[in-house]
């Protein structure tokens, strides 16, 4: 059942893939459900109550829990009982339904709105697509950079400054968080966007990532450009950098969703709310524990719609990145 | 040929330079010196990188160990050789913080990486299509942030409104205070982790079980052997060297467990979930003992590396 890898010709395959089919759609059902429940909490109905409801009702707070925005077949119903009642020329009627209607679109989307109007979502989004895109091309640069000599140029010293730089990639980050930020403190960079981005651009997984790309471009090229006359940099500007596009996507994505994502260094560094990032600010939202739900799952949602749509847009070089950084030599 | 002669007409200075080892005429020291103007262009395409890494990391990794030794004040710190490390030891909260940490990769990591397999193995007999529908969905979930998912499961495991009682009530389960009571919590937060794909492990296996040559199988095929003989003959051990680097990779990450326990627990109740990161995080940045604090994350390094050599000793041995 589970080895299925040669199974496609055999004849009990048929049955072993529709089991294969079933037990996925499971898994993925799960995997997936969290996110699925970000997305339908944030867009619950939190208070509604109709025409035969003595008190209105939160199908946010719910037991057994609504399964998916209420909003959704609750609006249809008014709907479709205006759309009656126009028939039926009772124009009170139907303009309740028309209210109703107008009040489940607002309260479905309140979250949102208040998230933008009453907390600094909107500068946590900001702070966090500015960070993170900065970050991305600097890493792209100087990674790019360093990536290509130590692939592609013989000079004393190459490996011995390589074997050092990937080193540093054994020892987990917890270990320089306390001189980093004594570090940041006494260069007076604390609760600023600088203490951020000066840690990013040092991340080294891109020097690996570079380097292993920059092998596959043919020495041929280079010389060629060389002979041309072409000055290192515009060898690498007009001959390496469009060769390297590839491995820039995978870098570039993988640096801009770690940055985007990052959590533990943030709170350390940022306390004002105007200079949060989206993690940060998110933290906060929950730690004030006067947030609902349905607010704190919009907010989730606001994070996360921004790197889903980075996926799916990029999603090959997702694979690539994953594949070429597993890549040992 | 061709290509040679035009580069020392073109340039005979530089051939001058290059042909000075052959003669070596020169000492060893000079000619390195020379090699390393020539090459100066190099030295400037590594320099905004090496900058920065000797600055953010490389500094910062030996300031650790020598903060690990002191005990830290306003107006210059002190000198206290292995007083950190003796209190590190001595304290009853680390080795809670460790046993957690322990028990959360024990139970996460093998269930992760075999899932891992299981499921790659299952999606790599599908076609195209199917394929890679099936690894986004596998790892969508791992491109959203910890903070979303710790949030959302927050939410998930409450105890009056929950998703999670609600679903397990399904099968006669009475609702559980998850993360409210200290003898579920740390099991909550590891049956969280076990129920998030490991997707990066997902695509690296199909990367993996793409280069295993059909040959293999169609030979397996001849001699009678089934799927399942195949799949444990032929594919698991050939894809070893992924599990072994997917087993380290998971290891190195569940050690470092933190965003989860901030925005869920905060280590506790008392201090049922505490970790040797969030541990870390409270003895730097709520108590400031950066010494103490030091010493903690040099601890945490060796014991990851530790780790990693037994589990790349044991992987590797049996091969």
């Amino acid at each position: 059942m589970i080895g299925g890898v040669t199974m496609k010709k055999s004849p009990a395959g048929k049955l072993n893939k529709v089991i294969i089919y079933v037990l996925l759609t499971i898994f993925a059902v799960v995997s997936l459900l969290p996110l699925y429940w970000v997305f339908s909490t944030s867009l619950q109905l939190s208070s509604y109550q109709s025409e035969d409801m003595e008190r209105p009702v939160s199908y946010v707070d719910s037991n057994p829990p609504k399964m998916y925005p209420m909003g959704i077949p609750l609006y249809f119903e008014h709907w479709s009982e205006a759309r009656e009642a126009k028939k039926a020329g009772n124009t009170e009627e139907e303009a309740y339904h028309r209210d109703m209607m107008d009040y489940i679109v607002s309260n479905t989307f309140a979250s949102f709105n208040s998230l933008f109007k009453k907390h600094d979502v909107g500068t946590w989004f900001f702070n966090s697509v500015y960070i993170s895109v900065v970050v991305t091309l600097g890493i792209l640069l100087i990674d790019s950079m360093a990536g290509y000599v130590l692939a592609k140029k013989k000079f004393p010293g190459r490996n011995l400054i390589f074997w050092i730089i990937i080193s540093t990639m054994m020892i987990p980050g917890q270990v320089t968080l306390v001189p980093l930020f004594m570090m940041i403190r006494d260069l007076e960079l604390m609760n600023t966007h600088w203490a951020l981005i000066l840690p990013d651009l040092s991340m080294v997984f891109g020097v690996f990532l570079m380097r292993q790309f920059m092998y596959s471009i043919p020495d041929e090229l280079l010389e060629a450009a060389k002979m041309d006359g072409a000055s290192e940099w515009k060898t690498y500007w007009t001959v390496v950098l469009p060769l390297a596009k590839p491995g820039l996507a995978a870098l570039g994505i993988f640096t801009f969703m770690n940055v985007w994502n990052s959590f533990l260094w943030p709170i350390i560094v940022l306390n004002s709310a105007k200079l949060y990032t989206l993690p940060v600010g998110l933290k906060t939202l929950q730690d004030a524990n006067l947030a609902s739900f349905k607010l704190l799952m919009s907010g989730a949602a606001v994070a996360a719609i921004p790197m889903i749509i980075v996926f799916i847009l990029f999603q090959r070089y997702f694979v690539k990145g994953l594949t070429l950084g597993g890549v040992k030599e | 040929m061709t290509k040679q002669l035009e580069t020392v007409t073109d340039k005979p200075e530089s051939s001058f330079k290059s042909s000075n080892p052959n003669k070596s005429t020169t000492p060893k020291r000079k000619n390195t010196f020379l090699e390393m103007k020539k090459n100066y262009s190099s030295y400037l395409f590594l320099f905004p990188k090496l900058v920065l890494f000797v600055l953010f990391v490389a500094f910062p990794v030996v300031w650790a160990f020598v903060l690990s030794f002191q005990e830290y004040k306003v107006f210059g710190s002190v000198f206290v050789g292995l007083d950190n490390y003796i209190k590190v030891f001595q304290s009853e909260a680390f080795f809670i913080a460790l046993k957690n940490t322990l028990l959360f990769t024990a139970v996460t990591v093998p269930f992760n990486v075999i899932s891992a397999l299981v499921i790659s193995s299952m999606i790599f007999a599908l076609g195209k299509i199917s394929q890679s529908f099936f690894r986004s969905a596998f790892y969508l979930p791992t491109v959203t942030s910890m903070v979303i998912i710790a949030m959302v499961w927050r939410w998930m495991y409450n105890y009056e409104f929950g998703l999670f009682n609600y679903v397990l009530g399904w099968f006669g389960v009475e609702p559980i205070n998850w993360l409210g009571q200290s003898s579920t919590a740390l099991w909550a937060l590891i049956i969280m982790s076990c129920l998030i794909p490991f997707g990066a492990g997902i695509i690296m296996y199909l990367a993996s079980m793409g280069s295993i040559s059909p040959s293999l199988y169609e030979a397996a095929r001849i001699d009678g052997a089934n799927s399942f003989k195949q799949w444990w003959h032929i594919t698991v051990p050939l894809l070893k060297p992924t599990t072994l680097y997917l087993a380290l990779l998971s290891t190195i990450g569940s050690f470092q467990v933190f965003t989860q326990i901030i925005m869920m627990t905060g280590g506790g109740p008392g201090n049922a979930t505490e970790t040797l990161v969030h541990l870390i995080y409270k003895t730097g940045f709520r108590d400031f003992e950066f010494g103490l604090a030091a010493a903690q994350s040099v601890v945490l390094f060796a014991i990851i590396l530790v780790f990693s050599i037994i589990q790349f000793r044991v992987l590797r041995h049996d091969e």
